[in-house]
Parts: structure tokens; sequence; C-alpha cells
């Protein structure tokens, strides 16, 4: 009866086969709502470390030469010694860095593959967006520029080989060596203004995913997502612009 | 009014599928967009060319059968609405009006406008109910709903099943059609016993099908009856949560002897 | 022929549970070994699937949308009744058995519709089980309003959704089964033929309206419950897939169709706009507890409605019923709108409806109170007709609603075709010549919940041992070639005429000979004016395309060659029906005041009519109706 009831249903095209069950996380993540979930709280991470790394930078405003920026980064590298060995602690915010960008990234590519698959054929007679604004539709391009940036951003600053003028441990003075070269100032801007984008979109989206959903809050979760997103893209953009306009030198 | 159409004209499901134009000189506003391509089927058949295929059943706006892409948007213009019940007051002399299907690997085209919305009886069979056998309900009002509640799950359970959040949906994501019948049951003291395995059950289906959400709040938009995204946000609260849950909560057992 | 109702002796209220206890029964291992076919996913044919299927039959269930989520019932809006007494108003099993006995104008047989008021009960609690989420007071508990035709509240209601409420409780509970494996779902099958074997219901034969297969598919009995025939007028509030062709199929095989003239008009609907007009949409009835109905006391009174004044208006219910006013009942509201725009006194670009105004409640009570009251069927009625009713009066006309009539069924609800079953709208059994608001739901999911199920094993135990017919049988072989012959025929015409035109004329010509009102010499023009158009149709149709393939013309076609013939037996019904009752007025059959008037002497009968070709007139068999509790009496609303 089984088998000639399924044969006799209208035959729909499938995305994915029927799931097999497995170890709970795996199967969490298997499915796309878990997937969202990981998006969103590996989200939540990657805002942590983006709103941590503006306003430490903002160090460099103390107008002392780098010196406070220099001594947070030395921080950032003793911090929790002896109990920790030197700059384990940064390698292991590094770690989960890492790990959270490589699996926001995942999840995103593997969705995107899923959607595709899902809707394979566009209107042909183009569509009109109704709520998708622009930073909602570009998420997947903001998101690639940015992390093309930040492969570029880690190699000039963190690793210096971007930098000809890299000296290890002076962080300021790196900075501001790099910021003088128009072309990455310029990069560095409209990576940000683009992951302003896409915190705009997804500060607010993660909410959505996790079900953090409240009739007294709902109204907030917007407002959250423009100001998280203004606050990163002005406090970033500010610094070349400072350098460039020879505010820091 | 005078009105010019593109209408997606496809012979079958595998057949590739064209625009084709088609004038309409006697357009009324007072027609109701269906009645017009009524009115351009009798010509077309008056002039030996088959009519247009579409699907349309009750239409004063309740059985979710008419569907069609008017002018890159489900359901036409205007908001809230479904096809039958948009009026041609809503366009003007002169428009050039483009019809389409909705597009998603889970709707095929089966002719013309009409497509396959199958899977979407196949998301309520996995589990969009409350196994109440006939004859074993108690006294209905042994159990006293909160009204807001009962407000709540009604505003969810007005889903007509059109399909026309699917269409919106660049993702070709069900999650607003999925999470409204979640919504539903799941706020009704009624559907708690099985609320878990309800949730993971439904939200499985549908992803054998479906694309996913990227939370674009086009399908809160298209929905003729205004099902907010916020029972999309409780679906997946309720989907996470489940998944944390003792996993003999969600079992279904066979659901009778087949 | 001698038809048996076989309802029960006993008294009435106990006549359901002597019944339920003396029918036969199969027992649960028993029951996998019988297949049952229900034609339509209604409210009726959804909750019987399901049953069926959850108590262990093997089910196939068949409906030509592409979803059985779509079937018409889900239109209904006002509420369905239950005999609660949650009000504590005095309601009662017996007060709803009552009053719709009377509002059936005593048409309809005592003992089913004493058993549609005790099941009325449980419906409630099964539909709240389910999960159908009914209007609440604060407390949690259900909220009722009252609804025409009756003085105790006692509809539940989900907003002015109700019907698809309880529609997509009993979809929920047919995807239970499908998913279980006990219902087996054919969506997009056209039923285009009954199979009688050996005197029994074997079976059908269904087109797959996408492919245009056509496949026999057999079973122990078969289960009609495919709606109305409303659509026979081609504007009704009917959807525009509803037909007859099930149960016509299925009279012409040898069931009896009871009652075809009982046809319910609603009076509150909105008028037609044009000639391209595809379908009419009723607006509530709770819309007459504000609006106050007039027309112009001038014919030709162009003027826009408000700058007519107080003394040139004729508020004509208020004038003729002084004490129920723009409260009277369907039928009396809906005859006095057509003698109003009959005599010239009709409003809008075509004359063709009258005003329902709240500029007096507007007035009294303020917009705010009508807003909340009614804005969703305001805004409904400003989305179709462009017309702001706040400011301007609505424009209301009749339309055709509800049929009473069907296939003719005894108490168990099986026809005189051994095996075949008919239920809900599709069967005369329990309004009479007129049914009361809120009660179509009830009866629909009274009939699949809870007595087919309990019924159909009393002809089923006599099965035992006996496997379902040979689909590949001589019975079904013919009934296929039939089948392909008609789509064959059909598509063979060639003709110059859609089947859209000749369903529009068709409508028309009944609507103006045998809908509100009808008298002799008009039924017999229509009786010779559908003949004509009959022949016309299968000389003149235009059908395009073929028959493998979604045709959706070809599938209107066959509904409408249907429809002609039964169209032929409305108007020889109403025309042997010399009296006046429920649904069916006859001009001739009127008191002084033009109020409906029954012959209890010679016309307490049902008229079960057995067809005898295409083009001759059927033969009448009666079944005569005993009162033993509720006593016929004239109805009066002035």
């Amino acid at each position: 009866m089984q088998a000639e009831t399924t044969g006799r249903r209208n035959a729909v095209p499938t995305v994915r086969g029927r799931r097999q069950h497995q170890y709970w996380l795996l199967d969490l993540y298997g499915s796309a709502i878990g997937k969202k979930a990981v998006m969103a709280v590996t989200g939540i991470v990657l805002l942590g470390f983006v709103f941590a790394h503006m306003t430490g930078n903002l160090k460099v405003y103390y107008n002392d030469d780098g010196e406070s920026l220099n001594h947070y980064s030395e921080w950032l590298r003793d911090v929790g010694e002896p109990v920790v060995p030197h700059e384990g602690l940064l390698w292991a915010v590094r770690g989960v860095l890492a790990v959270s960008l490589l699996l926001h990234v995942h999840a995103a590519t593997t969705l995107t593959l899923l959607n595709r698959k899902a809707r394979p054929v566009a209107y042909k007679g183009g569509r009109k967006y109704a709520a998708a604004d622009y930073a909602a539709r570009t998420m997947r391009w903001s998101g690639i520029i940015v992390a093309a940036f930040l492969v570029f951003h880690l190699l000039d600053l963190t690793a210096g080989r971007a930098n000809p003028d890299f000296v290890s441990g002076q962080p300021y003075q790196n900075l501001v060596a790099s910021f003088e070269r128009e072309p990455v100032a310029a990069a560095y801007i409209v990576a940000n203004l683009l992951l302003g984008m896409h915190i705009y979109h997804g500060a607010w989206s993660l909410f959505q995913s996790l079900g953090l959903n409240h009739p007294r809050f709902n109204r907030w979760r917007r407002g959250f997502a423009a100001l998280f997103a203004a606050a990163i893209v002005v406090g970033n953009v500010s610094i070349p612009i400072a350098v460039l306009t020879g505010v820091l030198d | 009014m005078r009105l010019t159409l593109k209408v997606w004209r496809q012979k079958g499901p595998s057949d590739e599928g064209r625009f084709e134009t088609y004038d309409v000189p006697d357009a009324n506003e007072h027609m109701s967009f269906l009645e017009m391509l009524d009115v351009v089927n009798e010509n077309l058949l008056a002039g030996n060319r088959d009519p247009i295929a579409f699907d349309h059943d009750c239409r004063e706006g309740i059985c979710g059968m008419c569907g069609i892409v008017i002018d890159g948007r489900p359901h036409g213009p205007k908001k809230n609405t479904t096809t039958c019940q948009l009026h041609m007051r809503n366009f003007k002399d002169g428009d050039v009006i483009t019809v389409e299907p909705w597009r998603a690997n889970a709707f095929p085209v089966v002719k013309d406008l009409v497509v396959n919305r199958s899977a979407f009886d196949r998301i309520i069979e996995a589990g969009g109910y409350v196994s109440a056998a006939t004859g074993s309900a108690p006294e209905a009002n042994s159990l006293p709903v909160p009204k807001a509640d009962a407000d709540l799950a009604m505003d969810a359970a007005a889903c007509i099943g059109c399909g026309a959040c699917v269409a919106a949906c660049p993702n070709g994501a069900a999650q607003l059609f999925t999470s409204a019948k979640v919504g539903h049951l799941g706020l009704l003291p009624q559907g708690q016993a099985e609320r878990w395995s309800r949730v993971v059950a439904m939200v499985e289906r549908m992803e054998e099908f479906f694309g996913s959400c990227t939370n674009y709040g086009e399908c809160e938009q298209a929905c003729p009856k205004g099902i907010s995204i916020n029972f999309i946000a409780r679906m997946n609260r309720e989907y996470l949560k489940a998944k944390f849950k003792d996993s003999r909560k969600l079992d279904r057992g066979t659901l009778g002897d087949a | 022929m001698k038809l048996e109702s076989r309802a029960p002796t006993g008294p009435l209220a106990e006549k359901w549970s002597n019944h339920r206890f003396n029918v036969k029964l199969v027992a649960p291992q028993n029951r996998r070994k019988f297949d049952i076919i229900v034609v339509g996913t209604g409210l009726a044919g959804a909750s019987a699937a399901a049953t069926l299927g959850e108590a262990g039959y093997n089910v196939k269930s068949f409906c030509f949308q592409d979803s059985p989520r779509r079937a018409h019932s889900i239109a209904a809006q006002g509420g369905i009744n239950a005999a609660k007494n949650y009000r504590n108003d005095g309601d009662s099993v017996h007060r709803l058995f009552y009053d719709t006995i009377k509002g059936g104008d005593y048409r309809a047989r005592e003992a089913n519709v004493h058993r549609l008021a005790e099941i009325s009960v449980q419906i409630i609690d099964q539909c709240v089980a389910q999960g159908v989420p009914f209007a609440r007071e604060y407390s949690g508990l259900l909220d009722n309003r009252s609804f025409g035709g009756a003085q105790v509240s006692r509809t539940f209601y989900a907003r002015g959704q109700t019907g698809q409420q309880l529609e997509l409780g009993a979809y929920q509970a047919l995807a239970r089964q499908v998913e279980a494996g006990t219902v087996d779902l054919y969506a997009r099958h056209e039923m285009l033929e009954l199979v009688i074997n050996e005197g029994r219901a074997a079976g059908i034969v269904v087109r797959d309206l996408v492919t245009g297969e056509v496949t026999s598919h057999s079973a122990h009995a078969v289960v009609l419950a495919t709606g109305g025939y409303t659509n026979v007028f081609f504007l009704s509030t009917g959807a525009k897939g509803c037909n007859a062709t099930a149960i016509w199929r299925a009279h012409r095989k040898g069931a009896l169709f009871a009652n075809p003239c009982y046809t319910q008009i609603h009076p509150t609907c909105i008028p037609v706009s044009g000639d391209y007009q595809s379908k009419l949409t009723l607006m509530s009835e709770s819309l007459r507890n504000d609006g106050r109905i007039w027309v112009p006391r001038n014919p030709d009174d162009r003027r826009n409605p408000g700058a007519i004044p107080e003394a040139e208006r004729d508020y004509y219910l208020e004038r003729i019923y002084p004490s129920f006013a723009n409260l009277v009942p369907r039928d009396v509201a809906s005859r006095a709108a057509k003698r109003m725009v009959d005599a010239g006194f009709g409003v809008g670009e075509l004359k063709n409806g009258v005003y329902l105004d709240f500029g007096t409640a507007i007035g009294r009570l303020g917009r705010a109170t009508i807003e909340a009251r009614y804005g969703n069927l305001f805004d409904m009625y400003a989305n179709i007709t462009g017309e702001d009713p706040y400011v301007v009066p609505m424009r209301i006309y009749p339309a055709p609603h509800y049929t009473m009539g069907g296939l003719w069924v005894d108490y168990n609800l099986m026809s005189n075709v051994p095996g075949l079953y008919v239920i809900g709208e599709a069967n005369f059994s329990d309004h009479g010549a007129n049914r009361l608001g809120a009660s179509a739901l009830m009866q629909g999911l009274a009939d699949g919940y809870f007595v087919l199920p309990a019924t159909i094993s009393e002809y089923l135990a006599g099965q035992l041992g006996q496997p379902a017919p040979d689909p590949g049988g001589a019975a079904f072989k013919e009934a296929e070639s039939a089948v392909r012959e008609r789509v064959g025929k059909l598509l063979g015409i060639r003709g110059s005429r859609s089947a859209d035109w000749f369903h529009r004329k068709l409508g028309r010509t009944l609507w103006e000979h045998c809908g509100m009102g009808r008298n002799a010499e008009g039924l017999k023009a229509a009786l010779a004016e559908i003949g004509a158009l009959r022949e016309e149709f299968w000389n003149d149709l235009r059908v395009l395309g073929d028959g493998d393939s979604l045709n959706q013309s070809l599938e209107k076609a066959g509904r409408v060659a249907d429809f002609m013939e039964l169209g032929e037996l409305l108007c020889q019904d109403a025309l042997h029906r010399e009296e006046s009752c429920g649904g069916h007025f006859r001009e001739e059959h009127q008191t002084p005041d033009g109020e409906a008037l029954r012959d209890d002497e010679n016309f307490a009968y049902v008229a079960a009519w057995e067809f005898k070709g295409e083009g001759k007139p059927a033969e009448l068999h009666k079944e005569e109706l005993e009162f033993e509790y509720v006593h016929p009496s004239q109805r009066s609303y002035k």
C-alpha cells in the first residue's frame, strides 16, 4: 500500500533526499534552519570581534604617536600570562574566529547552492522586490568581497607581507604607513561600507534565524542592526580618512 | 481600456515556453484579472487558438487555487490580494502587463500558468495536524484557549496555501507556508502533545523540496492574507528547541496501521 | 420502485442510538479487506475519507482540484450551528431539530434532521480537538453568534472564515491518513462515470486532468461527496469548478435525483457588473442587521443616492414587513428585491440591484462602530466595486447559493443503488426545501465524520469475503470506453461556440424561469429553450486541443453537457411541484400578500426522479414524508 501510495501521488522534484538521522549536532547542521542558526551564532561571534576590533583601534586617536595602540596590541599578546602561554589567548581567539568564519562561509555557500537548486529558473519577465532591500539582496557579494579584503587586511597589517614598511610590534606606524597609500585606504573604505551593509542585514536577520522574536522587542531589531552597522562603518572608516587628511601621522 | 498582455505560454513540463503577446482592446475596470483572462480566452478560442491555461476556482480569494506573477509580483501590484480579487482598475489604459507562472523547482509548470503545488500537501502530510481520531474528542469547552493565543493562531491559520510566498522568494523557500501551520497548531493547547515532533517532521519534509530562508521578507509582502514573518522566527525557534529535546519527544511512531 | 427511507422506528430522540446498535459492524481486523472510494474532498468528503481511513478501511480519495484543501466548503463565511446551549438561552437538540425542520418548510425527514441536531455537538468537540481556531471569549471559552431563522445564539465561527478552518481541519485529518498510508490521494482527477456491476456500485472511471489518462478504480462501496449543483445557473456563489458531473453520471446510471427544484438564493450578493461576469460574491447576511434596504420611488431617478431625499426613497422591506423589516428570511428578502428590480426600480449603472444603506446606522452608531462590525466586508465590497460603502450605499442583489436537492439517500445515506453513498450537499437529505444559515457546514461534517462511518458497515458486512470487483472487468471496460467516446465527441464537434457561451445561456434561461420565482408557462418555455440549447451544444461546441493533456475547455464542456440535462430535470421538478415551499416559489401558489403557499395535502413528499434517457422526461417516485413530532404550519414574517 505504501509504495503504491507514493507512486500515485503527483511526483514533486526534490532538492535533497530524505534525511538519515545522525549525531544530533551534525543532524542540526544538516538542516537548512540549523545552518542558518549556525550562521547567526557565528555571525554574533564575528560581530563581537568586529566591534571589539573597531573600539580597540579607536586608540589611534589618543594622539600619542601610537603609544596606546601599541600598548594595547602588546597587551593582547600578554593577557592571561602566566596561566596561559604568551599569545595563548590571542591564538585561542583567533582559532574561534577562524572556525566561526569558516562555518559562516561554509553554511552560506551550501545554502546558496541549495537555493539555486530550489529556484533554478528566474522570472523571465523580470521581478519586482517589495521588501528585500539592496543590502539583503547583495549579502552574497558583500560577504565575498569583505572576505577577500580580509585576506589582504591580514597580509597588510597582521603579517605585513603586503606592506613594505611593516615593522612587527608597531601597529600604529604600520597602519599609518599603509593608509598613506591612497588605493589601500580606498579599498579599506569600500570594504568597510560593504561590511556595514552586510551587518545591516545580518544583525537583523540573526534574530529571525534564531527565532529571537518577541512582539515587545521586534521593532528594536532593525534599529539595533542599523546602529550597529553605522557604528562599525563610522569607527573604522574614520581611521583611513584621518590618515589621508593628516589628522594622524 | 486597452491593454497589451505578455503571457507565458508553455505546452507542457518539457516544453521550453515563451511569451506571447495579446492585444486586449476591451478590458473594463470592473473586471477581475481572471475575468479579463476569460475574455482573452474567448477571443483566442474564436480565433482557433489554444486558450491560456490558468488555475482558479472560488474567485473570492479563499481557495488558494489561483496565482500568477503579474508584472514581476505574485498576485500582482495590489497588496494582500489574490489574483482573482485583483481588479482591472488597478491598471491603466495602455499598460503592458507581463504574466508568468509561479517559478520554483518544487512547483513545476504543468501548462502555461498552471503549476503543480503538491509539495505543499506533502508538508502538511508530514505533520500539519493534531492527531485527534474522530470520536475521541473531549468536550469542546473543557480546555480554555486564551483569546490572544486563539487570535494569533487564527492569523496563521488564515493561510490559503496559494504558494505566493514561494513564488516571491528568491530562494524558492516555503518557510512562510510551513511556519503558518506550525504556528497555528503550536499556539493552541490542543497542538501541544505533538508540538516538537511536528515542527521537526514538517521542517524536514519542507527542506526536501524547498530552499532556505534568507530573511528577505518578500513572502510576507506577497501573502494575500498578510501572514507575518514573525511566524518564521517562531518556527525557527521551535525547530532549534526541538533539536535539543529528548529524542523520545520527537518520535512520531508509525501513524496508524498502514 | 418503492423508496424505503429505512428511518428507524421508536421515539425520535432514540432513533439514532438504537440504529447504531442495530447496524451490522465490520470488525477492525476485517476493515482492511474493504476498499472504499470517496469522490470529493470538501467537508463531507475529506472528513469521511479521513475517518474511514482511520477506522482501517482502504480508502481512495479523488478531487478535481490540485489539492484536496481547495474544495468550495472553504469559502463558507458565517459559521456552524451546534446545540451546545453555551449561551444558556434555551437551546437544545430538540430546538435545533425543530428550527431546521421549520426552516426547511416541512420538506425534510424528521429522523435525519434529529440525528443531525444530535451530532452537531460532537462536531464542535471534534473540530476543537483538531485545532480549529474558533473564536473565543476572554475567558478562553468558545464564543457564539446568532444567525437567521433562530432565536438562540448557537453559531460557532472563526472570523469570517469558518468554512476555511473546518475544511482545513478535515483536510489535515485526511493528510494524516495519506501519510499513514490508509488513504490514497488522487488530486486533479475527475470522476466521469460510475460503474455498476451486478446491480451494485462497483467503482468509478476517472480522467487524470493532467495527462488525460482514463482509468478505472474498483471498490466495495463508492461515496459521492461532490457538492451541489448551484453552478447550473452559471452565475452563482459557487466556485468556478463546482459541478454536478459526478452525481449526474450516477443519476444516469440509476441513482434517483431528489427535489432538484429546491435551490437557495442568497439575498445579499454584489450585483453583476457586466457580460464578462464570471461569478457572484456573497456579502455576509449579517449586514442586514444594520443596513436599510431601499430603492428610489421614481424608477427613472438617476441621481446619486445621497442626493435622493428621504421622502423619495422606498424602504420597501420596512414598508411591507413592518415587524421583521430588513431581517426577513433569505427567500422573502430575495423575492422582494427581484420584484423591485423587475418593476424597473433597480439601481446602479445596469439597474440590477437595490441599495443597502448604512447611512442611518453610521449616523446613529458612528463610523468606528460600523467599521468594527463590518470592516472586512466593507473592504471586500470596495475592492470589488471600487465604491466606498461608508459614503455610497452598497448595491446588492440575490444570487444562487446552495442546492437543497441532490441524490436521494436513505437514512444510512445510501442511494437506491446498493453500495453508492451520497453525503454532504450532494445528497438531498436534511434541509428540506430551504437551508438555514450555518447549517451546511454542520451537515457536511455530520455526514462525513459521524454518520457515514457508522452506517456504511451495514452494507459492507454483507460483502465480507468477497474481493472488490476486477477493475479490468467488462463493466469497467464498457464505462471506460463510454468516457473516451464522450471525450472524443466533445473534441470532435469543432463548432463555433465555447462551453462558457452555452453555460451562460443555460444559466440565463434558468435564472429567468426557474430562479427566484417560477410559473408553469415560464418553466415550459425554459424546457423548450434548454432542449434546443442542448441540441445546439452537441452541434456547435468548440473545444480546441486534445484529450491527452491539461485541457480546461474540455473539462468545462463535459460539465456543461451534464448541467444542460440537469437543468431540464430542475425545470421538470419545478413544474410538477404545484406549491410554493422554501426555495421553490411558484407564482401561481402564493397568499394574497405574496407569501409562499404550501400544499401539504398533495406535496408533502420527496420527489425522486429516475433517469429515462437524454431528452426524455424523468420518472417520478415519491417518498411520503410523515411528521410525527412537528406539525407543519404556515410561515409569516409580517
